[in-house]
């Protein structure tokens, strides 16, 4: 009679939906009925149905009711209606983590997988994985190796996905069923192979070895299912990336192999595969591209969805491979999908002509609109790249890019945009003026802070260098009067810049500074209190250091005077409690402060892929902090003081062999730390009390070793060696160390790992070592390099001139010039304008001891290079020292 | 182009084959929403990807809002691949990672679509999926086990559910015919 109910209800046109008015308590209520006998199996299925739909809609259960639900629900095991049984299972792996001592049913489900009813067993499986902890998986072990070779293959299917759930948290427990799953491998059935293939996978993936014998086990013996097949695939292409092995490798031939396979999903991901393999030629691309050519003209918008989705990646790093699928693409540009159409031009523009780029832009910008934030961030990419390419079409661009910005968005879609429009104001001068204006349009109505913050900045630092500065202190101090404090303060600091640089407006700044002395935020109060001081003194060295030269990122996180320092924060903590804690009579010296490592904040832009636009971005504290840490922890390196540098790893030994050492060189202000990460990769040898010893060619001297004590196999260790610089020449900047590897074998059983008795001294040879110039020096960004340089003074300048005859461009020369030094780029010097004869690098950084040092080099292209180079520094022996190293 | 760029460069080619690691766990989420997207069913499982409720029926908000007026078969929203398909009232969506196989999260949409349809005897509309709850938990519960495919093949679906659809209008009807048939009784009697 209650169905009839709502079959009028549905007439009637209103509540379709019979769970829809449901009560958790009226249910719960009626939920007794599972007590009753005997039991009326349709009317009990439905109760447990309603109970999974509440639960499926976020209603909350206490764990007293569910509890009491879960005990009475367990009563229906006697029932033996089939889909009650199975509505028992889900509710169980439902409440698993609400109810309490849902291990009650235990005993029932073990009985049900063992039995003789095929239908119950692999659920049963599965529901009872589900509540099965490490402790109770042990008493269920032989079943569970049962199931997993049992010929029914929804067993056994449910016995491997259960093992592999069961990894995560009892990995000693299901390693013992790796023979097990290897039979399993072998069956007939295609889920059970592409299941089994799975967990040994998850089994066996850091021992390289034994996946490289399975995937080429299974790669002969030929599976079945395609999705086993794109698992190989995947497993095969992270071998290969991980071995660095050419492409001539058996793997790779077996991916390319899968281009041939008659499914669609394993010609797709082998295609996918080969796309996204590292320096991968063009000859090798070209038989993915043509597969994935085929599939742009598939009825299937998922096909041709995942094919223009790849071509777009491939027209990133190599757009002549995809020019060949233009006609294709072309079909696409009207696809109903707006993301397949969004892929389509965005590909198109990246390998198109200029002639075709307005055709394009015009035809996007029709439905612009109608797609989703992620595939306008697509759209923006797509441009930024554009304006790379061709620097002529920046006022299209502009265009577009400025209409963009006034529609609605979500932030990464903003801030990609405004990203895109920065760029291209540092690529291309004449597009400042009206890029700026579009800018201060935008943070006119802009809601996210961050992008406020950000353009106010740029329009510090641009701004005043413009024709017109005064037009922008309207926008800038609009900002003052209407937003946040965090965009308040930036606005203070922008307004700044534009008071120290141009004399004319010093008078107004200086009344708008006035007023934001009054302002509630006391940052903001401190910031104008400041700038205000400085800029009344009129002293062009205090504006530079002070004004330009601060790292306004980080400056409203500190206080007034500290911003102008580049310092690292939580080394300068650090410091101050040191300092605290020994008292003296000495005054606290900045220059004990390691310096902020990574000054890369002359943002060049960044758009973030989308499929990272997830992540979080956690405020880590850097790779250098961490060392620090390390090393205070050892007791032989104690009263070095501050790290000052730690460099990039130096690989000391060849990818594939024995041992695997490479090198980390600390500097300190009178020594250096060589930190050696050695990897054993024999699985039959324990090493002990390895040591790296070193030979100094110069006169550096070893003062200390501090070995790894034991360094089992594939488990890295760190030994270390400290070596003091020498004190009576401080210009032997550079030297060469010969490295040997001294250690104690034992030899060990491969499976078990347990070693010999005794064993026996060895050697390895490891390449020399280097130490440079760039070792000593740690770079420091000067937004503004000119004020810099005059601020830092003659005194000790020095000026040589140098011939470059190997090198045959200018911009080979930058490069050569920066790496060797080991100095920031300033000003964007880094990059040289294409078709010029001559060029100036500004690099900075401080050299070890804490003393700034800045460079001039100008370079002219004749035959080969000419360089000019002035050095300036607070130092002279390390304006010597910078010189002698370039000779 | 510049040495500053090259570890940027590193970083993200890393990152693309962190994404393709090897695994069976290939589907996030699914869901099957009314024409309202209001959510009839659903299923998240990774655990970090939406973790509340509130996050995940958001997320169901949007998905809905930006699929239900075309019918496109794929999306890319909130950073995950999404396929979906309609049918008369209802929406079905399969989630997956922005790296994964598209075509993988199309077998199990079709499963999904096939099995059911199936069993609810071509019938795919809410009202019918609405009487037949207990068939449709368990069709997903056989297709993916907490992330992984279990099944993708609808005939091997629906013989492992062994679901007998279409229940209560059979008994609906038969309580019908017995009134009716008594009904002709009363009238034979009366007649008589």
């Amino acid at each position: 009679m209650i169905k009839k109910f709502d079959k009028k209800d549905e007439e009637s046109g209103s509540g379709s939906n019979p769970f829809q008015h449901l009560e958790k308590s009226a249910v719960l209520q009626e939920a007794r009925i599972f007590n009753e006998t005997p039991i009326n199996p349709r009317r009990c299925l439905h109760i447990l149905t309603k109970i999974i739909y509440l639960l499926n809609q976020g209603e909350h259960f206490g764990t007293t009711e569910a509890t009491e639900a879960f005990f009475a629900m367990t009563r229906l095991f006697q029932s033996n209606d089939q889909t009650l049984r199975r509505m028992c299972y889900l509710t169980i792996k439902e409440m698993a983590n609400i109810s309490e001592d849902v291990i009650i049913v235990t005993s029932s489900l073990t009985k049900d997988m063992t039995g003789k009813e095929d239908v119950y067993r692999g659920p049963a499986i599965r529901a009872l994985c589900r509540i099965t902890d490490t402790t109770m998986l042990q008493a269920i072990e032989r079943y569970m190796k049962q199931a997993i070779v049992d010929k029914v293959p929804s067993v056994s299917s449910s016995a491997l996905v259960s093992s592999l759930h069961m990894v995560k948290m009892s990995f000693d427990v299901v390693k013992r069923w790796v023979n097990e799953a290897q039979e399993a491998a072998s069956s007939d059935n295609i889920m059970v192979q592409y299941h089994a293939l799975g967990l040994l996978y998850h089994l066996r993936k850091n021992d390289r070895l034994a996946v490289t014998k399975m995937l080429n086990k299974f790669t002969k013996s030929g599976l079945k299912s395609p999705f086993a097949y794109c698992m190989m695939i995947r497993i095969a292409s992270k071998l290969l990336e991980e071995t660095e092995g050419g492409h001539d490798s058996p793997l790779f031939d077996f991916i390319e192999s899968c281009l041939r396979n008659k499914h669609e999903m394993v010609v797709y991901e082998a295609a996918s595969a080969i796309v996204h393999m590292p320096n991968c030629t063009a000859r090798e691309l070209a038989p993915a591209v043509s597969v994935l050519q085929l599939f742009c003209s598939s009825p299937k918008a998922a096909l041709r969805y995942a094919a223009v989705r790849t071509l777009n990646k491939v027209a990133m790093k190599h757009p002549s491979a995809v020019t060949a699928c233009n006609l294709d693409l072309e079909n696409l540009i009207t696809d109903s999908n707006r993301s397949i159409a969004t892929l389509a031009i965005t590909t198109l523009l990246k390998t198109g002509s200029e002639s075709s780029v307005d055709r394009l832009m015009k035809q996007i910008s029709s439905f612009v609109s109608e797609i989703s934030d992620e595939f306008k961030v697509v759209v923006v990419q797509a441009i930024s790249a554009l304006c790379q390419k061709y620097p002529r079409k920046h006022s299209v661009m502009m265009n577009f890019l400025s209409n963009m910005l006034r529609d609605d968005g979500g932030f990464e879609y903003k801030r990609a945009i405004v990203d895109c429009i920065i760029s291209i104001i540092e690529e291309n001068p004449e597009s400042k003026e009206t890029g700026l204006a579009h800018l201060c349009e935008f943070i006119e109505d802009c809601e996210h802070t961050v992008l406020a913050t950000k353009i106010l900045h740029l329009l510090g630092k641009e701004g005043p260098r413009t024709p017109t500065p005064s037009k922008y202190i309207r926008f800038i101090f609009n900002r003052v009067v209407l937003e946040s404090e965090a965009v308040r303060a930036a606005a203070v600091s922008a307004l700044a810049k534009f008071g120290a640089q141009n004399d004319d407006l010093l008078p107004s700044v200086l009344v708008l500074m006035q007023r934001c002395m009054m302002d509630s935020d006391d940052e903001v109060r401190d910031r104008a209190t400041f700038y205000m001081n400085v800029l009344q003194q009129k002293q062009k060295a205090l504006n530079a250091a002070y004004i330009f030269n601060a790292h306004v990122s980080e400056q409203w996180l500190l206080n007034g005077l500290l911003a102008g320092l580049s310092v690292s924060v939580p080394g300068l903590e650090k410091s101050l409690h040191q300092y605290t804690l020994e008292p003296s009579e000495k005054p606290f010296d900045m220059k004990t402060v390691p310096l902020a490592t990574a000054p890369i904040t002359e943002q060049k832009t960044e758009i973030a892929p989308v499929a990272t636009s997830k992540l979080p971005e956690k405020l880590a504290p850097s790779r250098q902090d961490i060392y620090q840490e390390q090393l205070a922890a050892i007791p032989e390196f104690q009263g070095l003081g501050p790290l000052f540098k730690s460099s990039e790893p130096v690989q000391l030994t060849e990818a594939e062999t024995e041992y695997v050492v490479r090198c980390i060189k600390h500097t300190f202000a009178n020594h250096m730390i060589f930190q050696f990460d050695c990897t054993n990769t024999l699985n039959d040898q324990l090493l002990q009390r390895v040591l790296v010893q070193m030979e100094p060619s110069e006169a550096y001297e070893v003062l200390h070793y501090v070995p790894a004590p034991s360094l089992p196999y594939s488990q890295p260790g760190s030994c270390y060696s400290l070596v003091r610089l020498p004190e009576d020449d401080p210009t032997a900047v550079s030297c060469t160390f010969s490295c040997t590897m001294k250690y104690l074998v034992r030899d060990c059983d491969p499976n078990t790992g347990e070693p010999d008795d005794d064993g026996y001294d060895d050697e390895y040879v490891l390449e020399d070592l280097e130490v440079t110039v760039a070792d000593h020096i740690q770079k420091v960004l000067k937004p503004n390099f000119g004020a810099a340089w005059e601020e830092i003074g003659d005194e000790f300048e020095k000026e040589e001139t140098f011939a470059l005859a190997t090198v045959r461009t200018l911009d080979e020369a930058v490069n050569n010039i920066i790496t060797f030094l080991g100095m920031q780029p300033c000003e964007r010097s880094d990059k040289v304008p294409e078709n010029k004869n001559s060029h100036v690098l500004f690099l900075a950084g401080v050299f070890r001891g804490g003393h700034d040092v800045l460079v001039r080099a100008r370079l002219a292209l004749a035959d080969g290079v000419t360089m000019q180079v002035t050095v300036r520094s607070t130092d002279e022996n390390v304006v010597d020292v910078i010189l002698a190293s370039v000779g | 182009m510049t040495a500053q760029s090259c570890p940027r460069q590193h970083c993200a080619t890393t990152m693309d084959s962190a994404a393709l690691e090897p695994t069976l766990y290939t589907v996030k989420a699914i869901f099957i929403l009314d024409n309202d997207g209001n959510r009839l069913l659903s299923k998240y499982y990774d655990p970090d990807l939406y973790p509340s409720m509130k996050e995940q029926k958001n997320f169901e908000k949007n998905v809905f809002n930006k699929t239900h007026k075309a019918d496109n078969e794929i999306a890319f929203l909130e950073g995950m691949t999404i396929v979906y398909k309609s049918s008369i009232d209802l929406f079905f969506y399969v989630v997956g990672s922005a790296q994964e196989n598209e075509l993988m999260l199309m077998a199990v949409l079709n499963c999904l679509f096939e099995s059911l349809s199936q069993m609810l005897r071509k019938n795919v509309e809410k009202r019918t999926l609405l009487d037949n709850m207990d068939g449709v938990f368990l069709v997903v519960d056989e297709i993916i086990d907490g992330g992984v495919i279990l099944e993708s093949d609808p005939q091997q679906v629906i013989e492992k559910v062994n679901y007998r659809a279409d229940d209560n209008p059979l008994s609906e009807q038969s309580v019908a015919q017995v009134l009716q048939s008594a009904k002709e009784q009363i009238k034979w009697s009366i007649l008589k």
